[in-house]
């Protein structure tokens, strides 16, 4: 039994996911091998060759894999999958890993097993359903089982005491004419990354507007958090998707989590229901985000934020 | 070069129902719930028909592997401006249990004898939450794929597309044929007007069935069980932000 990680990276630095897609397919037993692939990409092989439990780092540095095409990476994970003949191939649920994993499990004829949130045994998994409504459990039927882990149900493995081997694959003949990459709009922010952030902060329609999401920008700002939103406050323009929380968009789990203005919709919940601390501000005592809220205040957002924002 | 269209649409649990696991727990209670297209196919309808509209494709083809009732989900997409249906019929105690490895393989089939140049799908469906379709339909096609599609423009033979990405956007080219995901922005589905809503009942809706298309639908994996997620228990009411801020402090989060 032998399992390969897809480490997701940007080419300077590993992204954190990966360190807990490292921790399920630890889980899976057997021997761990990580593929790093994309262009001058060193600086992640040797962050990478420090996390434990690792025998063996596979490389892939080359121009044509600018972008992490599918398109391209796909052929490589199937090509290196073939020389080693894993039993599992792992990736973060990320959009990375959720827009190439398909695409490998496609292509060796197997069901991709999507979002998983615990390892059962080495072919059986659980994930959620109907927006975090329902937890399935399978048993995949699969000679390879092609999986994504979320991020927030694993614990990041240690970057520390390895010393993993690291081996160049060969790139062979990928197809470069079907898709280009031209280029990303990464949002600039001096807060923390969502998915990382230790405290995060989230309004919904309850904000009326974009503008009013200043407020919790300078609440954000006092406490070190990271500022995300509903699907609600993303459909209404309010923000940009990226901010999304939600089944549909992004799953977290920070250590305090602030809905403010949030109703508390079946989505919304998937995708923050298992932060350790929950804290919800809405003006309508009946709203559902009280029933799953560590500490409720029932009170007028755009009295309580300011407020907020003088006393933390 | 115009399109033909292919986009898949499903019928699903609407969203607004509140999801209850069956007794058995092997799936959720599915008779006598109210189902509606996927959101996200609504976008994929709603793209190819504008694509339709701006003279970029000739003719939308709308797609949905499911129970005799996918019919109506068809007829939606019907009205919402696509010219003909294709329902590939799903027993239905083997609904549950279609995989979106068996339904890209249908798609993939289906694009060979349509003759097909696009395909557009949701990003995923809300009941499976998989979010892998298109991807696999792209990879057995060896066609590019853009997924999560947020904005797509077509140039000479190819397509420019913008995704949502986790930390902003992506901008990429594709050559066509394609096969693209739609996410939440790229555009808000019309209502379909009881005129339209007429006029696609007239419109034709072919039948088959997966073995007519040599796809097998065997499951590649065992449903063990389905649960109801854990409770999370509601906490206590404060009163003032004074007393909230206090109690975040006691616990360390401030």
């Amino acid at each position: 039994q032998s399992t390969l990680v897809i480490a997701e990276h940007d080419n300077n630095k590993l992204t954190p996911i990966t360190l807990n897609a490292l921790t399920a397919a630890k889980k899976l037993g057997g021997d761990v091998s990580c593929l790093v692939a994309g262009t001058n990409c060193g600086s992640v092989v040797s962050e990478l060759s420090k996390a434990a439990g690792i025998s063996k780092i596979l490389v892939a540095d080359s121009e044509v894999l600018l972008g992490f095409l599918p398109e391209r990476l796909a052929p490589l994970v199937t090509a290196t999958h073939n020389q080693f003949k894993f039993t599992h191939i792992v990736a973060g649920a990320t959009a990375q890993g959720k827009s190439l994993l398909p695409r490998v499990a496609a292509k060796l004829d197997v069901s991709p097993i999507s979002d998983i949130v615990e390892v059962k045994s080495p072919d059986t998994f659980v994930r959620t359903i109907y927006a975090g409504n329902a937890l399935m459990t399978l048993k995949s039927k699969d000679p390879v089982k092609v999986i994504t882990v979320r991020g927030t149900s694993f614990e990041a493995a240690e970057v520390e005491g390895g010393s993993a081997a690291q081996e160049d694959v060969a790139l062979g003949d990928l197809p470069t004419d079907l898709s280009q990459f031209i280029g990303q709009e990464l949002s600039k922010s001096d807060r923390p990354e969502l998915t990382a952030a230790k405290t995060v902060i989230s309004g919904g329609r309850g904000m009326k507007n974009g503008e009013n999401f200043q407020l919790l920008y300078t609440l954000a700002d006092k406490m070190n958090a990271a500022v995300g939103a509903s699907r609600a406050a993303v459909d209404a323009g309010y923000v940009p998707n990226d901010m999304q929380i939600g089944q549909t968009g992004k799953i977290i789990a920070p250590d305090l989590y602030i809905a403010v203005g949030i109703s508390g919709a079946i989505q919304h919940l998937a995708g923050m229901k298992d932060s350790k601390t929950i804290v919800a501000i809405n003006k309508d005592p009946e709203a559902p985000i009280f029933q799953v809220a560590d500490l409720g205040l029932v009170a007028d957002l755009f009295k309580a934020v300011p407020e907020m924002i003088e006393k933390v | 070069m115009s399109l033909r269209v292919l986009v898949g649409v499903k019928r699903v649990i609407d969203y607004a129902v509140k999801i209850r696991v069956r007794p058995d727990k092997l799936g959720v209670v599915t008779d006598g719930v109210k189902h509606s297209m996927n959101p996200f196919d609504e976008i994929a309808i709603e793209e190819a028909v504008r694509l339709k509209e701006k003279k970029i494709a000739k003719e939308v083809v709308a797609v949905s592997c499911g129970p005799t009732q996918a019919q109506e989900t068809i007829r939606t997409a019907l009205a919402m401006g696509a010219d003909r249906g294709i329902h590939v019929e799903i027993p239905a105690k083997e609904v549950e249990r279609l995989e979106p490895i068996h339904v890209a393989k249908i798609m993939a089939k289906l694009v060979e004898l349509e003759k097909a140049d696009l395909v557009v799908l949701g990003k995923q469906a809300i009941d499976d939450d998989a979010n892998a379709t298109a991807q696999m339909t792209a990879a057995l096609l060896d066609w590019p794929q853009a997924t999560f599609a947020s904005k797509i423009e077509k140039t000479d033979g190819e397509l420019t597309v913008v995704r949502e990405i986790d930390g902003g956007l992506e901008s990429i080219k594709v050559k066509l044929p394609a096969v693209i995901s739609a996410d939440l922005r790229l555009n808000e589905p019309r209502y379909a007007t009881l005129p339209n809503i007429m006029k696609a009942k007239k419109k034709k809706i072919a039948k088959m069935k997966a073995s007519d298309l040599g796809v097998d639908t065997t499951p590649h994996y065992d449903v063990v069980e389905v649960n109801e997620p854990p409770v999370r228990e509601a906490g206590i009411k404060v009163e003032n932000v004074d007393t909230l801020v206090e109690k975040l402090k006691e616990g360390g989060l401030v």
